[in-house]
């Protein structure tokens, strides 16, 4: 027998919301238990149920209060979340991601290197060779966040975050690695940029990234993301869908 | 097709409406009005689907000009208004002529007013709403607040009559709030919390309500890792000051939450103005939900409570108020 999986905290976020949590810190297998509940909903919905937000460590569940109470929704989704489900590695799909690293592209690579004792080519090898997962996409709309970061390229945040960093910036922050999509603040450290949008309006689809995606990346140069910027400028996909 | 023109405008406005669902998943938050209950009056006194997207009018005064005749209702924060040198009482739906200038003072009593107009806002749905979210590049007819020279058309007309609505008088009480998710991060400062009297801020906007009072302390420091908000969330960052965060908020966010305000109370915090002060109380979720479908009983009644308009020319007390009595009887007939 397998020991049943522990209970998450059922946590009200308000009069219409429940917060399932799986852990108070990032760790992979709450990641997992978070987008393996997120899934099960939306393969067999709850009715009253409108919307959900996959974060690393918990589910954010939004729900119309009448059509089901707190009580009623929290024990449906804490059974949810403690049944074995089928696994569904199958239907996860799997993006390769180009990436210009470096130089105006990755301003902190150099110091990155230096921090870590590394070379700015094996950087860029570990941060490229990895599998990462969308665990969450948040803050603005398409940043997502990324679990699956090699543990020797994790760093401290910047002390002082930057206002402005350009739309694509692929960086890295603690333990966790991102790809943003809109130009904005951030506390990361900033290795390169890719073309590809994460969010685009009148490109269908709209949003590329769902949570639970399998992300990988890959090295281009200045010349090829210049040409696939201009594609995707006009709404071209640009990241690789593998089968 | 009728349209009105802005001639002036303050910062905050915007075309809102529900709001888009489904999109928190990708960090695109639902946007949409800051007061539901004002925007659904507003609908209600031109028979307009309750959520019909609406001018949001932010605390400064603003200006239009009607291109065509067209019905418009005011609804929300009250406001000095009068079209053309005649008064336009609140909570009502009136009729401009072709060439009426709409003009609207600061707000008085609240912040967030709504212009809607008969038939709704014509514009391109994305997501099932029109509502603008600016750093999202989000909202028609344009995806930005609005400016002088941009043009609002009605979607269509139907000649309803001129009407008001009376609404249950708003309750000067404490704002609700149910606790959680993250209180335990806190202990005692929990108490401290509920007791203490709040302003809002000036440095306030759509994403969040920023609060002035005693700072509350965190218990083991102000960074938790990111999980979802909602509309009403409190944040306590780093510097122990609530933010209460309002519908263009970050989807996710790393501050803890102290409570989160309940659904039926949302309107009444946005309409808080600036400097003012008031206090949170603690409800249990069965209140909560209580209040919530009390809320949407009476967003659902609110056609019931509209009725023939008590003509404002007749109005005679308030005509003397605004000396224009002769011009707005001939206005009204001409």
């Amino acid at each position: 027998m397998v020991a049943p999986l522990s209970p998450p905290r059922i946590l009200p976020s308000g009069d219409a919301a429940i917060t399932v949590e799986f852990g108070r810190e990032i760790d992979q297998r709450a990641s997992e238990r978070v987008l393996q509940l997120d899934r099960a909903l939306s393969e067999a919905p709850i009715t009253g149920v409108s919307e959900t937000v996959p974060t690393y460590r918990s589910l954010l569940v939004h729900y119309d209060p009448e059509q089901i109470g707190f009580d009623e929704l929290g024990e449906r989704l804490t059974a949810l979340a403690q049944a074995e489900t089928p696994s569904t590695a199958a239907s996860i799909r799997h993006w390769r991601i180009p990436v210009c690293y470096g130089g105006e592209y990755g301003v902190d690579l150099d110091d990155v290197a230096t921090s870590l004792g590394l070379s700015p080519e094996e950087v860029v090898r570990r941060h490229a060779a990895g599998d990462y997962r969308v665990a969450m996409i948040g803050f603005t709309p398409g940043w997502s966040y990324l679990s699956g970061l090699d543990p020797s390229l994790t760093m401290p945040r910047r002390q002082s975050p930057r206002l402005l960093t350009p739309a694509g910036t692929i960086s890295i922050g603690g333990v966790q690695a991102g790809v943003q999509c809109l130009p904005g603040p951030s506390g990361w450290h900033l290795l390169g940029r890719t073309p590809v949008r994460t969010y685009q309006l009148h490109r269908d689809p709209i949003f590329l990234l769902e949570p639970g995606d399998i992300v990988r990346f890959f090295a281009i140069d200045a010349r090829q993301f210049a040409e696939q910027d201009a594609a995707a400028e006009r709404g071209a996909v640009v990241a690789e869908l593998v089968a | 097709m009728s349209k009105l023109i802005i001639n002036a405008v303050g910062p905050a406005t915007s075309v809102q409406d529900a709001g888009r669902h489904g999109t928190q998943r990708y960090g695109l938050p639902p946007s949409g009005a800051m007061d539901p209950l004002a925007l659904a009056a507003g609908n209600a006194l031109l028979g307009n689907a309750a959520f019909a997207a609406a001018i949001e009018i932010g605390p400064l005064g603003a200006s239009f000009t009607a291109r065509g005749a067209l019905r418009v209702a005011l609804s929300g924060a009250q406001r000095p208004a009068d079209i053309s040198g005649r008064p336009l009482p609140h909570n009502s739906s009136v009729t401009l002529a072709d060439g009426d200038v709409l003009t609207l003072g600061v707000a008085r009593g609240g912040v967030f007013s709504y212009l809607a107009l008969e038939g709704g806002i014509k514009g391109e749905l994305m997501f099932g709403s029109l509502a603008v979210n600016a750093r999202a590049g989000l909202g028609s007819p344009y995806p930005r607040p609005l400016q002088p020279g941009d043009e609002i058309a009605a979607s269509f007309a139907r000649e309803l009559p001129d009407q008001s609505i009376d609404l249950p008088v708003q309750s000067e009480q404490p704002i609700r709030v149910v606790l959680g998710p993250q209180h335990d991060e806190f202990g005692d400062a929990v108490q401290a919390f509920l007791d203490a009297e709040w302003r809002v801020s000036a440095a306030s906007d759509r994403m969040g309500y920023r609060l002035e009072g005693e700072s509350i302390p965190h218990l083991h420091g102000h960074n938790v890792v990111s999980d979802g908000t909602v509309n009403g969330s409190i944040q306590i960052p780093g510097n122990g000051l609530p933010i209460v965060l309002m519908p263009d908020r970050g989807t996710t966010g790393g501050y803890p939450k102290i409570a989160t305000v309940i659904t039926a109370d949302l309107s009444r915090l946005a309409q808080t103005q600036a400097g003012r002060g008031f206090r949170f109380k603690a409800v249990t979720m069965a209140e909560a939900q209580a209040e919530y479908r009390a809320m949407a009983k009476l967003l659902r009644g609110l056609p019931g409570l509209v009725r023939a308009a008590r003509s404002s020319w007749l109005d005679l007390e308030a005509l003397h108020r605004a000396n224009v009595a002769g011009i707005a009887v001939s206005a009204f007939d001409g």
